[in-house]
């Protein structure tokens, strides 16, 4: 809770610290006769002593007010409401491919300690961290789009197909509209994206999940599982790996911070239309209450998050949930 | 010996590292074991009692490797079993418990859970077939390793049970499956002073009642003169005496166990201090030539140190020394001749 | 018992000690000798370069690199839309990545081990506000803070150095405050107190040594986060501006050509790859290295 007030009070405080004047700003004009600017000023409530200034902004967030766009002239709620499950598709697949992918990778890492399998997953996931995403972003679509033409360029659906938005999320939306060869688009415009955005958690995860796995195999109760007598997949699935996920999990909920900041980047590169790329727009043309807001929930939403794989991290850890 | 030997092991070798530099943890062990029988293997930290046990149970991984002239037990070769033949003997004929027994328990499972698993791989059919037979099962299982309140433990978790308690479960789920042998590496040294007698009453009563051997394996000769027949003693890899309990403990024919011996306080009555080894166990890496004990054997003489004794003696009664003590406890041999040969030498310029 | 005293080995110092370690992993050598040749390029960077990073050739805008048909040797990776050398501008790339890493990570380092033993050492209230303020900086994604950041600030090279000092800031805190909480329990620490050690010296002097093994290994991998984040910001266009050859920047409008000229997509991020990549070896390496005296 204090955290989020924090967090309120920073994005309250970005307005203020702009360069420029608060009024311009906030309001996106420019050379205002001062009697305008004086009736603005006195609309914003920027004419009041800070701390009631920041007691009316919270209280404004709490009703669901985080201002108007001024390039759009949307409430910024709504615009966020309406772009944000396209970037929680697109996270989500990421994550999906990161979790499928790099955990397999992680536990066969660690069974086959230092051989040519261990070196080629770690290497691989060292190379995975050690990248600029908007340049792997780039090069995949260099090879895929452009050289091979497997995959589309950009986008999330093929221009042809006129979806009715109902959830917001493309492949639900497309189902629901019975069109088949919509969903399918929408899909092959997802895997790039994703493979893009989950490559950095694919990568944190493997390395995690193979350090976690050689430190419970080492453990006295593996040693004891083999002395009854298990069948090895036994020992390695029921004991090793549940013991194991443990940290796993906490670390894949963390990455979710992480999926955000390279949403911005991926939504840039492949012009995918979610909150990454509305907020860096908004940062590009100063629509500084679309920045404020975005700063505001996108820092919501994580710490919520976080509070999430606490509270999860407390029911699959069994000496917490007994205690 | 009219019985067959359950358990049979001749040339011992456990060796880890590389092959131009090996270092051996267990070095030339032998021991036979008799249905029913309880034998002791004696020795410091260091000294690869526990490693022979885990030889025998196929955990000992790469880069260990382990090598042996014989080793069998109820008839089956153990050197090169399939591990499916393995898995299907370990648990079940072959059980062992170790040292920290809250430690050897999964954290993520509970009791009856870990019970009902070794019922469910190495059980009757009906164990097999049948969760609520194996379920009564784990209970009375419980009851008979004398947990109480059994009924309450069968659905707790490892980190709520005493140390105590944890190793009973740990007895409870190596004598699931009626084990012909059963293998103790230091079941008491991790428990309380007050629980140690209980557990090992516990595990004496439960082989006795069911005709189970026990390879209870420990550095404490106090234990091993209360529970075992029969006693090896080990130091730094070797065996250096074998045989009866009652005979090593009235006339031990090594230093090294007369030694022990004469450390525990029931010997030390009479002193201000205990009588100690001075010295500590070498290591892996740095095993004197000559005789292992030398450098810390109050009889040792220049011979000790160049000449690596052997084993000495019948099987049922062996001794590694160049001069093993006699009944009063004195060296025998030419070890007085040797003696005063090496003070002359000292004197000489 | 005169034979039995065997020669006792030159036991390695604490520097030797700490080498040997380090040069157990073959990727940390590599990861050490990458970084010596990039600080190594950067330094002399004005002397190896072919051409002045800047310099536009109107006549071979676009070029392919040396190997491609239509290359030529003149520009050995070939040029980019405005005619300016590849090759020299990643070298010269290569100084402000270095510079930019070593002075985000100094900044935050300092003010973040002051701050840290600060919290850790008094406790209190001043450690309940330091920790508040952590909590809130780590809640935004660290892109997200950088932004925020510059876009307060406004675009250019130096505000991103700030910027990224700020992202790396609450985990130098932590760090150092957790290490502190840590030592401060220990004996060595309350003799010096008695022994009349003042505050100041028991924080620097006392205290601050002994944690400086995990503070170097997170400082290296803040290296490579502050060159990842500060190429993020050059490609968005919000950290370096046009014409500095910083290598995210290089790449910001490198979209429109990726199908006619790729190679201006390519190296600018081999080079990002490679540098973060020889830096995380090295954190890695000082980290196994470093580990039998962390934990302690």
């Amino acid at each position: 809770m204090p955290t989020f007030l924090g967090v309120t009070l920073i994005a309250f405080a970005l307005i203020h610290l702009i360069p420029g004047d608060p009024v311009e700003n906030l309001s996106g004009e420019r050379g205002m006769d001062p009697a305008r600017r004086e009736r603005l000023l006195h609309e914003f409530g920027l004419d009041r002593p800070l701390p009631v200034q920041y007691a009316e902004y919270v209280g404004n967030v709490l009703r669901g007010d985080l201002g108007t766009s001024l390039t759009t002239h949307e409430p910024v709620l709504q615009e966020f409401v309406t772009l944000f499950p396209a970037t929680i598709e697109l996270a989500f697949f990421a994550l999906l491919f990161a979790v499928v992918v790099g955990l397999p990778a992680g536990i066969l890492a660690a069974l086959k300690r230092n051989t040519v399998a261990d070196y080629a997953v770690m290497g691989v996931s060292l190379t995975g961290y050690s990248m600029p995403i908007f340049w792997w972003a780039l090069l995949l679509i260099l090879l895929f789009s452009v050289q091979l033409g497997w995959t589309p360029v950009s986008g999330r659906i093929a221009i042809a197909y006129d979806v009715p938005a109902a959830t917001g999320f493309m492949l639900f939306d497309t189902l629901r509209a019975g069109d088949i060869a919509a969903f399918r688009s929408a899909l092959w415009h997802l895997i790039l994206p994703s493979i893009a955005l989950g490559t950095i958690p694919l990568a944190v995860i493997a390395r995690m999940t193979r350090s976690s796995m050689l430190e419970v195999l080492r453990e006295d109760y593996v040693r004891a599982a083999r002395a009854k007598g298990l069948s090895r997949w036994r020992v390695v699935v029921v004991h090793a790996l549940r013991n194991a996920l443990i940290p796993v999990i906490t670390v894949i909920g963390l990455q979710v911070g992480l999926l955000l900041s390279g949403a911005i980047l991926t939504e840039t590169i492949f012009s995918w239309p979610g909150i990454g790329n509305w907020l860096i727009h908004g940062v590009q043309s100063r629509d500084y209450p679309v920045v404020q807001g975005g700063i505001l929930l996108v820092a919501t939403i994580v710490i919520v998050v976080n509070l999430v794989v606490d509270a999860l991290y407390g029911v699959i850890n069994p000496r917490i949930r007994h205690g | 010996m009219t019985a067959a030997p359950l358990l049979e092991i001749d040339g011992l070798h456990v060796a880890f590292g590389t092959r131009e530099r090996p270092l051996v943890a267990v070095d030339d062990v032998s021991l036979a074991v008799l249905p029913g029988e309880i034998v002791g293997i004696v020795g410091e930290s260091g000294s690869g009692k526990s490693v022979t046990a885990l030889a025998l149970m196929g955990l000992v991984d790469f880069p260990g490797r382990v090598s042996a002239r014989r080793m069998t037990f109820a008839g089956h070769d153990l050197r090169d079993l399939s591990a499916t033949r393995r898995r299907a003997l370990v648990g079940k004929d072959l059980a062992m418990i170790f040292q920290d027994p809250l430690a050897s328990l999964d954290p993520c499972y509970t009791v009856a859970h870990q019970l009902m698993e070794t019922l469910a791989v190495h059980g009757t059919p009906e164990e097999r077939s049948s969760r609520a037979i194996r379920r009564a099962r784990a209970l009375a299982l419980l009851e008979q390793v004398e947990i109480p309140d059994a009924a309450a433990r069968l659905d707790a978790y490892p980190h709520q049970l005493s140390g105590g308690m944890a190793q009973r479960v740990m007895i409870a789920i190596a004598i699931a499956c009626r084990p012909r042998l059963l293998i103790a590496d230091e079941p008491t040294t991790a428990l309380d002073v007050t629980v140690q007698a209980q557990v090992l009453d516990l595990l004496v009563r439960l082989q006795r009642g069911r005709g189970m051997a026990l390879v209870l394996i420990t550095h404490d000769l106090a234990v091993v003169a209360e529970t075992a027949q029969r006693v090896v003693v080990m130091y730094a890899g070797e065996p250096v005496e074998t045989g009866p309990v009652p005979a090593i403990f009235d006339a031990p024919a090594h230093p090294y166990t007369q030694a022990l011996l004469a450390a525990l306080p029931e010997n030390n009555e009479d002193h201000a201090r205990l009588r100690a080894i001075p010295g500590v166990v070498p290591g892996l890496h740095a095993r004197p030539v000559g005789c292992r004990l030398a450098p810390r054997c109050a009889y040792a003489v220049p011979r000790c140190r160049v000449e690596a004794p052997a084993l000495a003696g019948p099987p049922e009664r062996a001794v590694r020394c160049h001069f093993p003590l006699d009944a009063t406890g004195a060296p025998t041999g030419s070890w007085q001749a040797e003696r005063v040969g090496a003070a002359d030498e000292a004197k000489a310029p | 018992m005169a034979d039995a005293s065997a020669e006792v080995e030159r036991l390695p110092g604490r520097v030797e000690a700490f080498w040997l370690a380090y040069a157990q992993s073959r990727g940390a050598l590599i990861g050490l000798a990458l970084v010596a040749l990039l600080v190594l390029v950067a330094v002399f960077a004005d002397v190896v370069s072919p051409h002045p990073p800047n310099e536009q050739y109107r006549d071979f805008t676009l070029t392919p690199p040396a190997w491609d048909a239509g290359g030529s040797a003149r520009f050995l990776l070939g040029t980019d839309p405005v005619g300016r050398d590849i090759l020299s501008r990643l070298i010269h790339g290569t100084r402000l990545s270095l510079a930019i890493g070593v002075i985000s990570v100094a900044l935050s380092l300092s003010i973040g081990v002051v701050l840290g033993l600060v919290a850790g050492y008094f406790r209190g209230l001043t450690e309940t506000i330091v920790m508040r303020m952590t909590d809130v900086m780590l809640a935004l994604p660290s892109l997200l803070l950088a932004i925020a950041v510059v876009a307060i600030l406004g675009p250019g090279l130096a505000n991103a150095m700030y910027a990224i000092a700020i992202v790396l800031l609450p985990h130098y805190v932590r760090l150092t405050r957790a290490a502190v909480i840590g030592e401060a329990g220990r004996d060595y620490v309350t003799s010096s107190r008695i022994a009349g050690a003042g505050t100041l010296r028991l924080m620097f002097d006392t205290i601050l040594p002994n944690c400086a093994a995990p503070l170097i290994v997170q400082a290296t991998l803040g290296f490579s986060n502050a060159i990842l984040d500060a190429a993020a910001l050059g490609f968005l266009g919000l950290g370096a501006q046009p014409p500095t050859p910083e290598w995210g920047s290089m790449l910001s409008s490198a979209l429109e050509f990726i199908q006619r000229a790729p190679w201006v997509v390519t190296f600018p991020g081999l080079a990002i790859l490679i540098t973060v990549l020889a830096f995380n070896l090295m954190g890695d390496g000082l980290r196994d290295a470093l580990d039998p005296k962390l934990k302690r």
